[in-house]
């Protein structure tokens, strides 16, 4: 006699037990969920006090604020801006003040980390104390402290406007900043941008032909004077058709300050400068840990593949560095954008300043004007590690592993 | 510091153990309760302005604002000294009194509707009729701040400054570049370092940090007052008691000097039989004690501080450094416009 076989379960019924109770089975399940529901009550109870006492207190709630006029001029605004604007206007004028410092700061920082962690690992005795010195000092001094300094000692010294340094009376240089020239677009504006992409498209597809030719037939096509005819003859023909694309407008002394022109702030280049040097210092010790985790006989093999040195690190070496680089250097992308909010210890407008700073002493709604901020550093942080995850998983990708 | 301030707010009133529906059980201790509980007044100033609120040589805490907060623990505890001070700046202040850090904000604060009505507190009186004015380089050459066009203009944000010098720009269409520093050292340094034109405060603040600066007679106060800055104490909305209790200490100070009471007199004038005299001094009728105080609440603040004449003196008046003039902050029966109601 054939006992019939007891039926299993279905398969999806015990992937869920498994994922939401473990070990535990329907246990763990209840409990889980006990745990989520007690969380959800005090979330409520939290909030629902909250504004239960800031009634009783006579604080304003809610975020009815945002729409109303914020009645002060920021400095630095990247998108248009007037004192009649509302307070969701600062926001975003502080969100892209500190977004722009951040992107500025993470590429500038990452250029010198790189070069001064090759320039520490460089057999010339001189650069690479050079460089370790930089580290040692720069890494051991608060940042508050050497933003302060970039701005108070360094530009701080710069002349006042009357006597600015001029280079070839288009360019100031003085203690409000860098006064530039400032590019106003014409009727060929849209012309000349358009050639120039096709032209870089050109390019791109004269460098597939030609690596497809070396690689499937093995033959050497010489393709740099046709890049360099296509970058300048067709912008070119575009500029003698459709007219000059772009003037500018030169930058004038007038009364207390130039007119005319654009200006980069000397807020804005300090807290640049101070978070990629300082950022930088600890990218070049990430990249340099990462290139001494690869084994020195990749680096044998390069040399011995007859590749000169920077190839060798170029080629060989960094791609597999970046694997170890990569989460750590993702860490200190994420530091720089939050030590942004130091910002405020020198004037620079970013978020931090004009948002969870002026406005809400202007209005007082310190609870919700900190949750938006601690919700958009949140959201950027995420947005940048998720970033620099898809990097790595390509990076990854590339090397089969 | 903000944040962490924000946060204890946060936790303050969402975690706050008296909840608000359990309000109407447990009564929560009142202010006046809870100061003499701690044997101490928390009192929210400035982070040292000359003459309202800065620590002098010994670290004692001097100046018209810090009059105030002695004057009430003198009232309270006859003991000026029963006095913590909190350096607070211009945009922590107001969550600072929220959370219950501070009993009172003393802290040259303008008293404005908004600021009356949204931010969970109440102004008590106006210490200093104040106006917003502009100090420029004399190198310069400016006498008139319409003269400011496509200026750079330092001020200290989250100030009622802020938003006059949008209003005053924008009014006389005249171009300019805002700077907002949170601390007015930090907005001094930058005006004196060159980064601005003009540094842009309520005057009396301007006269104070003029002295810091290195040469006090390079710069010079512009003539325009743009904007009225009525500056006083603020309390906590919703302890009514408390509110009255500061409001009456001010109006004591300045009673005090309309009726000649000064620290010198003080105990000759309290065996007076003048009527008003007496009931000022509690020697008749119990006004000191409906305010929660006791009998000889009078005496105690002007022993203490003096009035309020010699406050102002003292500290930022022809006595002092600052050498204002009492302009509008005269008495009203000497063409100012400083009024207390009776004590009566």
């Amino acid at each position: 006699m054939v006992a019939e076989p007891r039926k299993p379960p279905p398969r999806i019924f015990l992937k869920l037990r498994r994922a939401l109770g473990g070990k535990a089975g329907w246990g763990g399940l209840a409990l889980q969920v006990l745990f989520v529901a007690v969380l959800v009550w005090i979330g409520y109870e939290i909030i629902d006090n909250a504004r239960g006492n800031l009634a009783a207190q006579h604080v304003a709630s809610g975020f009815g604020f945002m729409s109303q006029t914020a009645g002060f001029g920021v400095s630095q605004t990247l998108i248009p801006y007037s004192e009649t604007d509302s307070y969701t206007r600062v926001f975003l004028v502080g969100l892209l003040n500190t977004l722009l410092v951040s992107v500025v700061g993470i590429v500038f920082a990452t250029i010198i980390g790189f070069v001064v962690a090759f320039g520490r690992l460089s057999p010339n005795w001189l650069i690479s104390r050079i460089s370790g010195g930089y580290v040692e000092l720069v890494r051991n001094l608060p940042l508050l402290f050497q933003i302060l300094f970039w701005y108070l000692a360094v530009l701080g010294a710069l002349p006042g406007p009357r006597e600015s340094i001029s280079i070839f009376d288009a360019f100031f240089l003085n203690n409000r900043g860098l006064v530039i020239p400032k590019p106003i677009g014409h009727e060929g504006l849209v012309a000349f941008t358009v050639s120039i992409a096709a032209a870089v498209i050109g390019c791109l597809l004269l460098r597939s032909y030609s690596r497809r030719a070396l690689f499937q037939s093995g033959r050497v096509v010489v393709v740099w004077p046709y890049v360099l005819a296509l970058l300048i003859g067709v912008p070119l023909a575009t500029i003698l058709v459709f007219g000059i694309p772009v003037t500018f407008e030169m930058p004038a002394l007038k009364g207390f300050n130039f007119s005319g022109g654009t200006r980069v702030t000397p807020e804005f280049v300090a807290l640049a400068v101070a978070l990629s040097t300082y950022t930088a210092a600890f990218i070049a010790e990430v990249v340099r840990a990462g290139i001494l985790s690869v084994h020195k006989g990749q680096m044998e093999a390069g040399a011995s593949l007859g590749l000169s040195r920077g190839s060798t690190l170029r080629l060989v070496v960094v791609p597999q560095a970046m694997r170890v680089i990569l989460p750590p250097l993702t860490n200190q992308y994420l530091n720089l954008t939050k030590n942004s909010s130091l910002a405020v210890g020198i004037g620079y407008p970013d978020l931090f300043s004009v948002f969870a700073g002026t406005t809400l002493s202007q209005t007082g709604q310190a609870i919700e004007i900190i949750a938006i901020t601690m919700g958009v550093y949140l959201l950027i942080s995420l947005v940048t590690s998720a970033i620099m995850s898809f990097y790595g998983w390509r990076v990854t990708r590339s090397m089969g592993g | 510091m903000k944040c962490v301030l924000a946060v204890i707010f946060a936790f303050a009133a969402g975690l706050s153990l008296q909840p608000a529906f359990a309000q109407e059980s447990a009564k929560p201790q009142t202010t006046l309760e809870s100061v003499k509980a701690r044997g101490m007044l928390s009192c929210g100033v400035s982070q040292g302005l000359p003459g309202f609120s800065a620590p002098d040589d010994k670290g004692n805490w001097t100046g018209l604002d810090v009059d105030v907060c002695r004057a009430i623990a003198a009232a309270i505890f006859n003991d000026p000294s029963k006095v913590k001070f909190v350096p607070l700046s211009a945009k922590d202040r107001f969550i600072a009194l929220q959370s219950g850090e501070i009993d009172v904000l003393s802290r040259n604060t303008t008293w404005t509707l908004s600021r009356d009505t949204s931010l969970g507190g109440n102004f008590t009186g106006v210490t200093y009729y104040d106006g917003q004015g502009f100090l420029v380089r004399k190198s310069l050459k400016v006498n008139s701040a319409l003269e400011l066009n496509s200026a750079s203009v330092c001020v200290q944000t989250g100030t009622t400054n802020e938003q006059n010098l949008a209003d005053y720009f924008k009014s006389n269409k005249m171009k300019y570049e805002v700077i907002a520093f949170s601390t007015a050292d930090e907005t001094v340094k930058a005006y004196e370092s060159g980064r601005c034109d003009v540094f842009t405060s309520d005057i009396s603040q301007l006269y104070a940090e003029r002295l810091k600066l290195s040469v006090p007679a390079d710069h010079a106060v512009l003539p325009e007052v743009i904007s009225k800055e009525p500056l006083g104490p603020m309390v906590r909305h919703g302890d009514d008691q408390w509110f009255d209790l500061v409001k009456w200490t001010l109006f004591a100070m300045i009673n005090a000097e309309e009726l000649g009471i000064t620290q010198k007199n003080v105990n000759e004038m309290a065996k007076s039989d003048r009527p008003e005299l007496k009931r000022v001094f509690g020697t008749d009728g119990n006004f000191g004690e409906q305010l929660g105080l006791t009998k000889d609440w009078v005496t105690r603040i002007v022993t203490a501080v003096g009035n309020y004449g010699e406050s102002f003196d003292r500290n930022v008046g022809a006595g002092s450094p600052l050498g204002i003039a009492r302009g509008l902050n005269k008495l009203w029966n000497q063409g100012g416009i400083q009024y207390a109601p009776p004590i009566r």
